[in-house]
């Protein structure tokens, strides 16, 4: 007998699935940082080491993706933005993920230390262990903070990019760790905002279904006014310079428009628009990121040049 | 006898294998780049091999 559906798996996934498990978008921004925290580094990495130390690094917070779609299957189903992934869609199963999330955080760590350095491939392994086991696991179902300490997972990858480089943690390092673990608040409470129902019909206890709405307003402004000096403050170490600081003024003067009209709103005016101010800051704060990593490259791109840097 | 058309699933696997296969071999080119810039960087070595290496000898006052 020849009727393939006698032996059809029921989640018979394709490799692009798998890839999605990986979380390619948030990937794009942790090779991003990871790149910039490598470059920025006062110590020269050669380009084969780079581009594996960046593959590894890229790979790990992708296996973390995998372990957190794994534990998280069952909320993912819930909310619109999630319900297409492919744990909760039905191509790939649930164990699947577990499997390929634990088997190339193993491969990432491992790798990473071979070829870089151990400390890199420590920090790595804590990154991931902090995003499935601290936030996933524990803080994302339990408390409103989930997004303030789980933060800090998405703010790991520059650091260990100049951990890499220099075998070591500095200054700099933990104020471009910083600048990632503040701007994540505000930017996902403005995600928070439009996006209602999602996080409340998943029992997430996200800060706008907890403390209400006007609250969690009130708490992107305080954080956001909380990031500017983190971003301003790096402007003066090693890695900044005039064109960061330029560069930073302006965006963080931006954002804090941005944090002042959505804090100046309620639901009533924010409901009329659609949620245009909320949408827009959201938009922003992710060229807001990238373009302060960006000014850093810049001042590291021109320093052989005599312009970049003090 | 005419082959029976191919079902879906088989081009999905088919896609599986040929992505794991890629992956597979340039993770193999990686490690191999990896090892020839990690040994060619190294300062030149030597060691003791049975035979007399002036060079290696330790230079009286130090």
């Amino acid at each position: 007998m020849s009727d393939i559906r006698a032996y059809e798996q029921p989640g018979e996934a394709g490799f692009g699935d798998y890839v999605q498990l990986l979380k390619p978008r948030v990937m794009s921004l942790v090779v991003f940082t990871a790149l910039v925290g490598l470059l920025v580094a006062p110590v020269s990495v050669h380009p084969v080491i780079a581009f594996a130390s960046i593959l590894f690094i890229a790979l790990g917070a992708g296996a973390s993706g995998a372990l957190n779609m794994w534990w998280d299957a069952d909320i993912d189903a819930v909310m619109r933005r999630t319900k297409s992934r492919p744990v909760p869609s039905g191509k790939v199963q649930a164990g699947e993920a577990l499997a390929v999330g634990l088997a190339l955080s193993g491969i990432a760590v491992v790798m990473l230390g071979l070829a870089a350095n151990w400390l890199a491939a420590g920090l790595l392994a804590f990154t991931i262990f902090f995003y499935a086991v601290i936030y996933s696991m524990w803080l994302k179902r339990s408390t409103p903070q989930n997004i303030v300490i789980g933060g800090a997972a998405g703010a790991f990858p520059p650091m260990i990019g100049w951990a890499c480089a220099t075998g070591s943690i500095s200054v700099e390092s933990l104020l471009m760790f910083a600048l990632i673990f503040m701007w994540t608040p505000p930017h996902f409470w403005a995600l928070a905002l439009f996006m209602k129902d999602d996080y409340s019909n998943a029992g997430v206890p996200m800060l706008t279904v907890t403390h209400g709405r006007k609250a969690t307003r009130t708490h992107i402004l305080v954080y956001t006014l909380l990031l500017i000096p983190v971003a301003l403050g790096a402007g003066f170490t090693s890695i900044g310079g005039p064109i960061y600081l330029a560069a930073s003024v302006a965006l963080n003067g931006w954002f804090l428009l941005g944090a002042w009209r959505i804090w100046r709103r309620d639901e009533a005016m924010a409901e009329a628009d659609g949620y245009a101010v909320e949408k827009s800051v959201f938009r922003f704060s992710l060229s807001y990121l990238f373009l302060h990593f960006g000014a850093f490259l810049a001042e590291a791109a021109l320093r052989p040049y005599g312009m970049g840097g003090w | 006898m005419a082959f029976p058309p191919e079902h879906e699933i088989h081009r999905r696997r088919f896609g599986r294998n040929v992505g794991i296969a890629v992956t597979l071999a340039l993770f193999i080119v990686l490690v191999f780049a990896l090892t020839v810039v990690k040994v060619t960087r190294g300062d030149p070595m030597q060691a003791f091999d049975h035979s007399v290496r002036p060079e290696l000898a330790v230079e009286e006052g130090q």
